[in-house]
């Protein structure tokens, strides 16, 4: 045995750099063979990393693990400097006040209100690549500006600042693939235009989310801090499209690797909301995990003690293919009978999003294969340009004809 | 006035088992079979409950006033 091993057996975190949409072989190994393992991410202290359904459910679900606590530790991290994530970094009861702030607005049924209007937009965008004709780009043409237009309807975002606010979006997913002084950059942009709109509300009351937000503080200032209120309204526009933004490439690249499955959606559009939850099962978004929990006392995890004040970091991707849960894991089965996914993570802060993105996804897709039946790629798959030094995976551009 | 019970109900054909009650309140909801379940029906009132009721992307629970069986959570 080398010395550099005895000094530390951490695995370098990521193991290795995101390929396509493929879960790195290492994740199975560890499932079956060392479900709790040492990792060593770019900066910050050692980490445990969970890679079983069963361990990542209680990390993310169970009290005893902490995010909170992250604030004084060196936390494990993809950036040298430790970035301002807004309820992310809280722990009830203080999560929940703020949180529960926005949260009707994103309810399943104030969700499905938004239904018309979202399809609305996508069959006007869709009506533009006919019009224009192919190929075309259906990252910028479709994937980015669908979402984007939804998020700024809810809150109240002027749609015509898309791209600047999209810019800067790009730091709450980006490790490398921005320099560190253009992620602080980009997050201060981004807190200083929120600013900006929330301040124009006082002088005008609008009834979008915004709106409400301000209006909510008012009344009881107790409820947050008037920098809480503009990073959760940050942290909705970033976080509220970025992710769909991606996904929506990202599920497409992956029914084309399924024709037969393809085929199936296409006779069955019955088979549509639990093809997107196959879909958010499948698709490993994240590239990097991170957000590290804190145990807050002794846990017995995995087959391993996991100490007080040690930080433990979740795999989702990996969880969503495990076998002791999901039948056949690595298949995509548009008509899985048991999926109890996390897509979305799980426990306090599973996805203040999560049934917006649901209907977008849904919304997209279906107007995706109702529209232009013949979609395919415009380019060999291996001309395919794929996102690198961030925290999700997803294609730069998606040439398609039709 | 203040009520001196509530009662809590999770709605299973709604529950998606996001855990976020769970995690909220543990005291007052576990996930059984993955799909939320109150430790018990009857409970002294509590902020937190409420709070888990207003914190449930589907709205799933609901908290009423155990003697007149006023809505108190979630709110409209």
């Amino acid at each position: 045995m080398t010395e550099i091993q005895q000094v530390s057996d951490a695995r370098a975190y990521p193991f290795n750099p995101p390929e396509r949409l493929d879960l790195d072989p290492q994740y199975a190994e560890l499932r079956e063979n060392e479900p709790l393992t040492r990792i060593r991410m770019p900066y910050g202290e050692d980490a445990w990393l969970a890679t079983r359904y069963a361990d990542v459910r209680v990390v993310l679900g169970d009290p005893r693990f902490s995010r909170a606590a992250a604030a004084a530790h060196d936390e494990p991290r993809s950036t040298p400097q430790r970035l301002a994530t807004g309820i992310l970094s809280m722990d009830p009861p203080e999560h929940t006040r703020i949180r529960t702030l926005v949260t009707k607005a994103f309810t399943a049924r104030r969700v499905e209100q938004l239904r018309p209007r979202t399809q609305q937009i996508a069959d006007e965008l869709v009506d533009a690549l006919i019009d224009a004709g192919p190929p075309a780009d259906l990252v910028e043409q479709f994937a980015t500006p669908l979402p984007i237009r939804v998020i700024c309807e809810l809150l109240g975002v002027p749609v015509a600042d898309e791209h600047k606010f999209h810019l800067w979006s790009e730091a709450i997913v980006s490790t490398t693939s921005l320099p560190p002084e253009t992620i602080q950059e980009y997050y201060g942009n981004l807190y200083a235009y929120m600013g900006g709109l929330i301040a124009q509300r006082r002088e005008e009351p609008t009834d979008d989310l915004l709106g409400a937000m301000v209006r909510a503080r008012d009344e009881d200032e107790g409820r947050l801090t008037e920098e809480e209120m503009v990073q959760l309204a940050a942290g909705l526009l970033a976080a509220g499209h970025e992710t769909t933004v991606t996904q929506i490439p990202n599920f497409v690249y992956t029914l084309f690797g399924y024709p037969q499955e393809l085929a199936r959606l296409r006779a069955d559009r019955t088979l549509l909301p639990g093809a997107i939850e196959e879909l958010l099962r499948h698709v490993p978004l994240g590239a990097a995990s991170g957000f590290a929990r804190y145990a807050l006392e002794d846990v017995e995890l995995g087959g391993v003690l996991v100490r007080a004040g040690e930080p433990v970091i979740v795999e989702l991707g990996s969880a969503n293919r495990d076998h002791r849960v999901f039948d056949d894991p690595d298949r995509l089965d548009l008509t899985r009978e048991h999926n109890p996914h996390m897509g979305f993570g799980h426990g306090v802060h599973h996805c203040l999003g999560a049934q917006l993105a649901r209907m977008e996804l849904q919304v997209a897709i279906g107007t995706l294969l109702d529209r232009l039946p013949g979609l395919r790629l415009a380019v060999p798959e291996s001309e395919l340009v794929w996102k690198s030094g961030m925290l999700v995976r997803g294609l730069k551009h998606m040439p398609v004809e039709w | 006035m203040v009520s001196p019970a509530w009662r809590v109900r999770v709605d299973a054909r709604r529950c998606i088992g996001s855990g976020i009650c769970a995690g909220a309140a543990p005291r007052h909801f576990v996930l059984v079979d993955g799909l939320s379940t109150p430790v018990a029906e009857t409970v002294i009132p509590a902020d937190e409950v409420a709070a888990a009721a207003d914190s449930c992307p589907v709205e799933a629970i609901t908290v009423r006033d155990s003697t007149d069986d006023r809505l108190i959570a979630p709110e409209p």
